[in-house]
């Protein structure tokens, strides 16, 4: 171990007390003027290692997809720390007028972080030819001219399982599938360490979605890339993750490997979230036993106090409704955020 | 699948089916192409009784439900043909104010998303009440009493006063509730559901799942469930048919389905998805390829192109429907003849 230098030891991402707050105007005349909070996230710690695929799972608004964001700084977090292989980029914005902009060391770092998004149909440019669309990311940073850039694309196309003689066309020729595989070339054209896929496969047929799986679990293992998987899909994600940090209400409620996160959850919401995900097995599905939570998520503009699972929970004690619990480690590896766990 | 018999299906028996889609063809005219998007469909549902559609996008299963309740509009559509027998009649021959009649009332339709039903400018109780008013001359107070009634069994806390709000004041599971209550007030012989839960989070699908089961236990609802998920099939269908191109190309109990999968489609589907039950295998054995051009599509069987076992017959001829037991069937050269 100590042969190797510092930053092979150190976790690629840290992120500590991650927090995304909107500031949302109340509608009405002067005197009732005033605004309102919505906390997307809400306090969020992770570490990921390199190399290694962190999948980051909830429901529609738990702030998956802001953790994600934030963590890359395509917003800027309100609080807390994102240290990016050892150096502190939630730092990197300037002030521009009335708007946070990126600084050049930031810019710089989009070449190692990169994100593939849940609709290839909105994220690719109609107007571009696949070749526009890869060439871009390296003209941005003067990567490979002239009939390198060229090579390179081409190149691209082939690592995605794409027909390097289609780069003349345009996004509409594709299906969903290929445009996805076209998003995710132009989210390697850099050469990054970090990818963020927000969603990746949600929007494709339930066959296309294993090709892109088997796809990204390639590339991970060819490119040595480091993963967040970011999904409500919970067979998916426990599929391609080593790890799986489940999220409510802006919050992790639970962590652990992705194997025991499934086979022994701790924390009632991921039990619950678990037992709701269909098994293709109409023997199990006769069988299993399955809580069917009440009620819904509650609003993150007025989140419940206390726990913020406690409006939902079936195991709510009094604390639950007053003491917020801390995410903390139960066995090794595995983290949860309840009072009820021992 | 194409019933070249007149027979009626093995599984659904004539005297117990509520309905009965006989050699349904939707196709459309686009761009100078005919678009076959049901071609030959057959299927029925008994009292009772769900029945699983499964495909992905492209392969008939929604085009074939809005056919059944005419709601196609054409052109850009044929008319469809084939045979739609509910209550004794055809629905495909039915005038207008007939099918009106039954739609919404007898039959009923819940869609993936529930604006397309609701109407935003309209208070949730006019569009309960009025359901009850036109087709079963309700007073508007029973309307009323009735309409909040089923929002309570659909789990809508505080009926009586969200009864006056909006569609956009209700969260997506709420409104798919309302949708839902809306589609029962008549209490149909058929619900129609469409991806009735693919838009929700899986908590909440977990509640509607069970909420339409409760009801059509208590109502006698036959419920016919379009899906692309083979996981909702498993734990709500009573029979399943599988759909790929435009044509069913298995079907049977679910059980068996699931047991004995003999379709290449069929495996295929099940191979490659992720699983939460069984330890992650690494690889997933994704089906090669991309859905088919429903405008062009392969010759013989639509499926060849990506299938595993293709041969040269199966590129040029139509496969038959075989029968594996009384009640499973696979349309594929490769299956063999059971039962």
């Amino acid at each position: 171990m100590s042969a190797l230098p510092p930053t092979e030891l150190s976790p690629l991402l840290e992120v500590r007390d991650l927090a995304v707050r909107y500031r949302l105007e109340r509608p009405g005349g002067l005197l009732s003027r005033g605004h309102d909070e919505l906390r997307a996230v809400d306090g969020v710690n992770l570490v990921v290692r390199r190399g290694e695929t962190l999948g980051l799972v909830g429901e529609s608004g738990c702030g998956k997809s802001t953790t994600g964001r934030a963590v890359l700084q395509l917003l800027k977090p309100s609080t807390g720390t994102v240290v990016f292989d050892g150096q502190p980029i939630h730092d990197w914005w300037v002030r521009k007028g009335r708007r946070w902009v990126w600084d050049a060391r930031l810019r710089d770092l989009r070449r190692r972080m990169q994100m593939i998004f849940q609709d290839p149909f909105a994220s690719l440019n109609p107007r571009m030819t696949v070749e526009a669309i890869l060439t871009e990311p390296l003209r941005n940073f003067g990567l490979a001219a002239g009939s390198d850039r060229r090579r390179r694309v081409q190149e691209l196309m082939a690592t995605v399982g794409m027909d390097p003689r289609f780069i003349r066309r345009y996004p509409h020729e594709f299906s969903g599938g290929q445009r996805q595989r076209i998003g995710i070339a132009r989210a390697l054209a850099l050469g990054p360490d970090l990818i963020v896929a927000d969603e990746p496969i949600s929007a494709l047929d339930v066959s296309i979605q294993a090709q892109i799986l088997n796809l990204l679990a390639r590339l991970r293992e060819e490119l040595g890339l480091t993963m967040i998987f970011i999904a409500h899909d919970l067979a998916a994600v426990r599929h391609i993750s080593d790890r799986i940090a489940v999220m409510y209400l802006g919050r992790i409620v639970e962590e652990a490997d992705a194997g025991e996160i499934v086979a022994a959850p701790r924390h009632p919401y991921t039990q619950a979230l678990i037992s709701a995900v269909p098994v293709p097995d109409p023997v199990q599905e006769a069988t299993r036993q399955r809580t069917v939570l009440s009620g819904e998520v509650p609003s993150p503009v007025n989140p419940p106090s206390g726990c913020p699972f406690h409006t939902r929970c079936p195991l709510r004690e009094d604390r639950c409704t007053r003491d917020v619990p801390v995410l903390r480690e139960i066995a090794p590896g595995h983290r949860v955020a309840c009072h009820l766990v021992e | 699948m194409r019933d070249t018999t007149t027979e009626p299906s093995p599984t659904g028996d004539a005297a117990e089916a509520v309905l009965t889609i006989r050699d349904l063809r939707t196709f459309f005219q686009t761009d100078g192409h005919v678009v076959k998007a049901v071609d030959g469909v057959s299927f029925s549902v008994r009292r009772g009784e769900t029945l699983g559609v499964v495909g992905e996008s492209g392969s008939g299963k929604s085009v074939a439900c809005l056919s059944a309740l005419r709601l196609v509009p054409s052109p850009p559509a044929f008319h469809p043909s084939g045979e739609i027998r509910f209550q004794g009649r055809d629905l495909l021959r039915l005038p207008e104010p007939e099918i009106e009649a039954l739609r919404g009332n007898r039959l009923a339709m819940i869609f993936q998303d529930p604006m397309t039903s609701l109407n935003p400018y309209l208070r949730v109780a006019r569009q309960l009440t009025e359901v009850l008013e036109v087709h079963q001359g309700a007073t508007p107070a029973a309307a009323r009493r009735e309409a909040i009634a089923m929002l309570e069994r659909v789990g809508i806390p505080d009926a009586g006063r969200r009864i006056d709000q909006y569609p956009h004041q209700f969260s997506g599971g709420m409104r798919q509730r309302v949708m839902i209550a809306m589609a029962l007030l008549c209490q149909p012989e058929v619900l129609l559901a469409d991806e009735p839960t693919t838009a929700l989070d899986v908590t909440v699908q977990a509640q509607i799942l069970e909420l339409i089961a409760e009801l059509q236990a208590s109502l006698g609802t036959a419920v016919v469930l379009v899906t692309h998920d083979l996981g909702v099939v498993a734990g709500t269908a009573d029979r399943v048919v599988v759909m790929y191109a435009g044509r069913i190309v298995e079907e049977g109990p679910t059980g068996e389905l699931f047991a004995n999968p003999q379709h290449p489609y069929t495996r295929g589907l099940l191979a490659s998805m992720p699983r939460i039950d069984t330890p992650p295998t690494g690889h997933l054995e994704a089906i090669a390829g991309l859905p088919p051009d429903l405008g062009h599509l392969p010759t013989g069987c639509a499926f060849h192109p990506r299938c595993p076992l293709a041969s040269d017959r199966c590129r040029h001829e139509e496969p038959p429907v075989v029968a594996i037991s009384a009640t499973h069937r696979a349309a594929c050269f490769e299956v063999e003849a059971g039962g």
